[in-house]
């Protein structure tokens, strides 16, 4: 009786379990991610082009992934990924992206400085301008939250934009003999025949520099700016003029990023091959699901209906947490599957050992499961066990591939050490041992 | 079936074993002598730029080679790629370029026929980054062996030399290894294939298997050691037993692995099939050297340091 009612308690849980992942799938609006080997893309390992022995702050490359994610959303690609792989790497995935080069471009331009024309009047530092270079929005309001929902979007402010960080060739801060900083900056040669002449039609306005759409600085042209040198000069510190030279150098990175690695997939390529696999391997799936009910009968059928339910749950993970499936994200999902069918055969061959030795059918089944649980244990936490050793290496493999194969494959071996043990067992006790006395006289439904 | 006999036949199990591995390494000392590598190694691990392309109208490897040439590439990997709907496709692999330079060949190659739109495919790799991976999955592997070494022995520390049962798990995985490495070594002599990223996986996912497969009969060894009634057999005699209670289990596990991988061979894409052969052959070593060389390995081993024990 007492037994009986643990077996309905977790017939409970099961049903919640089968409820609540049922209820995650189905949701349309999360549909599972696919990495870019199912759906093409383009994927970009970027590092820090510093000297192997100066040292990048995790600071500098946070800031740096923040300021590449700006752009790659400008893209308007669906859910990009920037993220920084170990000390000194930034990856960034773009999925179905048609343009590539762009892409590369975009990430790789440290950041858009634009000089623009702001009449007679400074502009505020930190400000959010909108310019002719391009119509995009403002990236700086955007990271403020200002640009959301299409209504509550307030329109920055309009400038002409005089020319581009492009003209720049070099930016150095100095300092005067009196302990003032400075920016003392090089235009490239075709340039300085506009500037000049810019200058000398502008004099006493203001040009104010802008970075990616932001203020940095609004200095007043005092004089025509001849042979292409000129300095930005204001009450800056050590570090302020540092920075400022940095910025025009380099864009707002703060380290300058070289690219390590592409990968770039056309979209045809990943979703056509990689379409037929998937339906190939849901055959051999089933194929496998369909031997199980013919060699072990009715406890093949418990078994079917527990990988059913280890494959929902399964994908229901995949969309919560979120997983991205890639190739070795797949092959890690069947290894863990193959697991699970294992876990199944092994307590099916400890029943029917059990059996042949003349146990009646309850007790086999309840000495079936747990001799065969210390296999299944065992086994399973050493792949556990694996997958944590691949997950670290992982990190360092620049791609995140094998990364998703550990998630996937330690996701999956978790699950099924639920659903083999606890799911079968429940269906096994509640169906088959509930009508033990029947099911004895007909061997033939237990495949013994 | 009878395995009342089955470890006294190791000696036969160990030279399947031995001339299979033998055979790998024939060809990849084949493949040193004719291709200068034991087997080609992808860009992913040596670094490099890899172009999958697929041209509207056919092109000749002379016409493509010249493209290359005109941009300073002297001597560029070319060879054509077959497979399902795959018409005018090419490889061609060359050096580490930058994002510019690939444009421009991928703009020249356009000039020369039409590509077809999205099914281009374009790897590249520094030099640093594929050594870097080359290294980093050398250290995982001997990170994992170590580390199921140690778990064995921990798992396994009621019995008698836990040691024993660790290193022997580890010895199988490393026999699976060598024949897939073999493997892939013959096929790159014949096939032209190249190892890159997928292949790490296929290797880890072998090792999980084979660890599983090689666990379950050490379970069950243990198992029997532990039994009262088992206590007058020798050590030849409860292996003998343990075997003949696994092996049926290995069988159908077995079975319904390769249901999926012949299903993924016969019907699945091209790219992987590639991937899914390495799989299929690594699975099948790892079944066979569970049974066939970490058990019987066992019982040499406690031969050779007991002989009077000896059935």
């Amino acid at each position: 009786m007492n037994k009986k009612f643990v077996d309905l308690f977790w017939l409970a849980i099961i049903v919640i379990i089968l409820a609540v992942s049922l209820w995650i799938v189905q949701d349309a609006n999360h549909p599972i991610r696919r990495g870019l080997d199912l759906q093409g893309g383009l994927q970009v390992l970027l590092e820090a082009d510093v000297p192997a022995d100066h040292d990048v702050t995790l600071e500098q490359m946070t800031t740096a992934r923040q300021i590449i994610d700006q752009r790659v959303n400008a893209l308007g690609v669906t859910e990009p990924v920037v993220q920084v792989e170990g000390e000194r790497r930034i990856l960034v995935e773009l999925p179905g992206l048609d343009n590539p080069q762009d892409a590369i471009g975009l990430i790789q331009e440290t950041a858009l400085l634009e000089f623009i024309d702001s009449g007679s009047q400074p502009l505020e530092e930190g400000m959010c301008v909108v310019t002719s270079e391009n119509t995009a929005p403002s990236p700086c309001q955007i990271v403020r939250g200002e640009v959301g929902a299409e209504d509550s979007f307030i329109e920055a402010p309009f400038f002409e934009t005089v020319m581009t960080g492009a003209a720049l060739k070099t930016a150095v801060p100095e300092r005067t003999d009196f302990g003032e900083y400075f920016v003392d900056f090089t235009l490239q040669p075709d340039q300085a025949d506009f500037f000049a002449e810019y200058t000398r039609t502008h004099q006493g306005q203001f040009l104010t520099i802008v970075l990616d759409k932001e203020v940095i600085s609004s200095p007043r042209i005092n004089s025509e700016i001849d042979g292409g040198q000129g300095t930005v000069t204001g009450q800056f510190t050590a570090e302020e003029a540092e920075k400022l030279a940095l910025q025009l150098r380099f864009g707002s990175l703060p380290v300058p990023l070289r690219i390590e690695s592409t990968r770039q997939v056309g979209a045809t390529l990943g979703t056509q091959s990689v379409q037929a696999s998937i339906e190939a391997g849901a055959i051999g799936v089933l194929m496998v699901l369909l031997f199980m009910v013919a060699y072990y009968r009715l406890f093949g059928v418990m078994a079917d209906l527990a990988l059913g339910f280890y494959m929902l749950l399964n994908f229901a993970v995949y969309q919560g947490v979120p997983v991205t499936l890639t190739l070795p994200a797949i092959t890690g999902f069947l290894l863990s599957t193959g697991m699970a069918v294992d876990a199944n055969v092994l307590v099916f061959e400890r029943i029917k050992e059990e059996i042949k030795r003349g146990t009646a059918l309850k007790p086999a089944i309840d000495t079936g499961f747990s001799l065969a649980w210390v296999s299944i244990r065992d086994s399973n936490v050493a792949t556990l066990v694996i997958c944590g050793v691949l997950w670290l290496f992982g990190r360092s493999f620049g791609a995140s591939s094998v990364q998703g194969f550990a998630l996937t494959l330690s996701i999956g071996v978790l699950i099924s050490m639920f659903t083999a043990v606890v799911v079968t067992r429940t269906l096994v006790r509640l169906i088959i041992g509930g009508s033990a006395k029947y099911i004895e006289t007909k061997k033939w439904l237990l495949g013994a | 079936m009878n395995f009342n006999n089955f470890v006294q036949r190791r000696k036969i199990y160990y030279s399947i074993s031995g001339i299979i591995i033998a055979l790998g390494i024939l060809a990849m000392i084949y493949s040193y002598f004719t291709v200068g590598q034991v087997f080609r190694l992808g860009v992913d691990f040596v670094g490099g730029t890899r172009f999958e392309v697929q041209f509207s109208t056919p092109v000749t490897e002379a016409d493509l080679r010249q493209i290359f040439v005109e941009n300073g590439i002297n001597n560029p990997s070319v060879v054509t790629l077959r497979g399902q709907g795959v018409e005018n496709g090419w490889q061609i692999r060359v050096p580490y370029l930058s994002p510019e330079e690939t444009q421009t060949l991928q703009d020249s190659m356009e000039a020369l026929s039409p590509l077809v739109p999205n099914t281009l495919l374009i790897t590249t790799m520094s030099p640093a980054v594929g050594r870097e991976v080359t290294r980093s999955a050398f250290v995982a592997v001997a990170v994992a062996a170590l580390i199921i070494l140690f778990y064995i022995m921990i798992m396994f520390r009621q019995v008698p030399h836990p040691f024993r049962y660790g290193l022997c798990a580890v010895i199988a995985m490393c026999h699976d290894l060598l024949v897939i490495l073999g493997f892939v070594s013959l096929m790159s002599a014949i096939l032209g294939w190249e190892l890159d990223a997928l292949f790490l996986t296929a290797v880890l996912t072998v090792v999980g298997f084979s660890l599983q497969d090689t666990i379950v009969v050490f379970d069950r060894i243990r198992e029997n050691l532990g039994k009262p009634k088992n206590r007058r057999l020798s050590f030849e005699d409860i292996v003998n037993m343990s075997v003949g209670d696994v092996f049926k289990r290995s069988v159908i596990t077995q079975l319904s692995a390769m249901f999926v991988m012949v299903s993924i061979l016969l019907f699945g894409g091209d790219p992987i099939k590639a991937f899914i052969a390495v799989l299929f052959v690594g699975l099948l070593s790892g079944t066979y050297s569970s049974l066939f060389t970490a058990t019987p390995l066992l019982v040499t081993w406690e031969e050779k340091v007991n002989p009077s024990h000896a059935g």
